[in-house]
């Protein structure tokens, strides 16, 4: 085996009679940051759903770490796997949504003890060590005892990505981190994305951000249509697109 | 003309009240809490078996709440206490419960059991609205965690519902306490009964009558400062609109409400 953390095969997904991805492959290895970028529509959001299996796939397979993610093979079918077992996939795979999805009743120390304590039983006190340390590394070390209501998109922003990472995942997706934020306080959410991605967390990341994509990631790859339509660096992004929706999307977004 | 009142009467039954009066208003109340508990309880079972992925228990969900709701609590309560020992061929409700420290009288149970499955039908719908009105990225969230549906549903998804769930039952408590009044008809006695024999040996209807309702407005009364205690509470912990003690209170008391400010 290689350091491949997560290999898509194949995968389709269907919404009723839409085919929202129509057989996408994709591999990503450990400490590797990849931007998955496309127009809205473009199963890109749908996809890394997919990866912690939020979505179900109809077709092909997606494994982390070497595991089949949700389905389990019994003499070569794919059956739907156990709650309790897909629960425990997940455990591995941090998740970082859109409207980020803090939990509005729980403080910003306990929307990260949360999942340590009553999903992995780690100890109280040590899990509140922990968590602290995680959202000192993200700039909120003074807002632990502050509900959600209370922060700044940007701020609630950083709680969700310490919460996932309090669980020590060893694949991170995000899905558009940015997109419901004021721009003005996009920049602190990204800055900590970047630093992660320097220490070496594998990341997949949906996002419109190309001056991210730029700094921080290995790879892009753009989606188009429910497939993968080019992938390559950024660089290659920037300076010579191949496929004509690329260069359209591009010149719109930048 | 008015008929006269005997007022000394009401007064007697308002301000000197008898021990077997105190002992009515005991059960009433204590048949409107375990009426309500079981309601709630059997409201969440319901309301969780509403969204299964196995169909029978969402058609049995559904098929409660049409009967329960669908047909009268009078008609329930009957059925409960003359029908179900019959109809199951054996002896579901006693004549009496001996449980120890205390016994039952079987109307007791059988008025509890009437009140408190209805309750549950009408609680389904609420707690129902309530899961509901929880943003879907609260599950997900929870999901991506590792949390499992039952984690998710007691530590993330009821304690957010709550919110939205505890005003619409503090409303049904105040029912439930008015309500209980019609297992008088199956010979409990309870607040209404011990004002209904009164009124048999007396035949002044207005003055026991008038006495009973004082007395269900001092319960729902008393109910609707706990309630208002509680809702504030709530709100404490949640940002902004929340309303201070003083207008939550005449709020609860809707008549002084209409003359405050908002």
């Amino acid at each position: 085996m290689t350091d491949v953390v997560m290999e898509a095969v194949d995968v389709h997904k269907r919404f009723g009679r839409l085919e929202v991805l129509q057989g996408v492959s994709l591999a990503v290895t450990k400490g590797e940051t990849l931007c998955i970028i496309g127009a809205s529509g473009s199963g890109k959001t749908t996809f890394i759903r997919c990866i912690n299996h939020l979505e179900k796939i109809d077709g092909g397979r997606i494994t982390v770490n070497g595991h089949l993610i949700g389905y389990r093979e019994e003499d070569g079918k794919l059956r739907e796997d156990s709650e309790k077992s897909i629960a425990r996939q997940r455990t591995q795979i941090g998740m970082v949504f859109q409207r980020f999805n803090l939990f509005p009743h729980k403080t910003a120390m306990e929307n990260v003890t949360e999942a340590p304590v009553h999903v992995l039983g780690v100890p109280t006190d040590q899990a509140r060590e922990q968590a602290l340390a995680l959202l000192r590394r993200v700039g909120l070390a003074d807002k632990c005892d502050t509900y959600p209501g209370k922060l700044s998109g940007g701020q609630q922003q950083r709680v969700a990505i310490a919460r996932a990472l309090a669980m020590r995942p060893a694949l991170m997706l995000f899905d558009e981190p940015t997109s419901a934020l004021d721009p003005e306080v996009t920049g602190e959410v990204l800055s900590v994305m970047e630093e992660l991605a320097r220490e070496g967390m594998t990341m997949i990341v949906v996002t419109h951000e190309m001056g991210f994509a730029k700094v921080a990631a290995d790879r892009v790859v753009m989606m188009d249509g429910g497939v993968i339509i080019e992938e390559g660096t950024p660089e290659h992004f920037f300076e010579a697109p191949e496929h004509e929706r690329t260069k359209q999307f591009l010149s719109k977004i930048l | 003309m008015l008929a006269a009142v005997d007022w000394h009467v009401v007064w007697q039954r308002i301000f000197h009240p008898d021990h077997v009066f105190f002992r009515a208003l005991y059960t009433t109340v204590y048949i409107a809490v375990v009426a309500q508990v079981m309601g709630v309880l059997l409201g969440l079972v319901a309301a969780l078996m509403r969204t299964s992925k196995v169909w029978p228990l969402r058609f049995l969900s559904g098929l409660y709440v049409l009967i329960f709701r669908g047909t009268p609590l009078l008609v329930q309560i009957f059925f409960i206490y003359y029908g179900v020992n019959l109809l199951l061929g054996f002896t579901l409700i006693p004549n009496s419960l001996n449980l120890g420290l205390f016994s039952l009288d079987g109307a007791v149970v059988a008025g509890i059991l009437a009140l408190g499955v209805n309750e549950g039908a009408y609680m389904r719908e609420i707690i129902r609205a309530g899961i509901d009105s929880i943003d879907r990225g609260q599950m997900e969230a929870a999901k991506s965690l590792g949390m499992r549906y039952g984690l998710a549903m007691r530590r993330i998804i009821l304690p957010q519902a709550a919110r939205v769930i505890i005003p619409p039952l503090g409303n049904e408590f105040n029912n439930m306490l008015k309500t209980t009044s019609l297992v008088f008809t199956i010979g409990v006695y309870e607040m209404f009964a011990d004002a209904e024999i009164h009124y048999s040996n007396s035949f002044q209807p207005v003055e026991y009558f008038l006495a009973v309702a004082f007395w269900y407005l001092v319960l729902t009364g008393v109910w609707g400062l706990i309630q208002a205690a509680i809702e504030r509470r709530l709100a404490a912990a949640e940002r902004g609109d929340e309303l201070t003690f003083r207008e939550r209170l005449t709020t609860a008391w809707a008549p002084a409400g209409a003359f405050v400010r908002r």
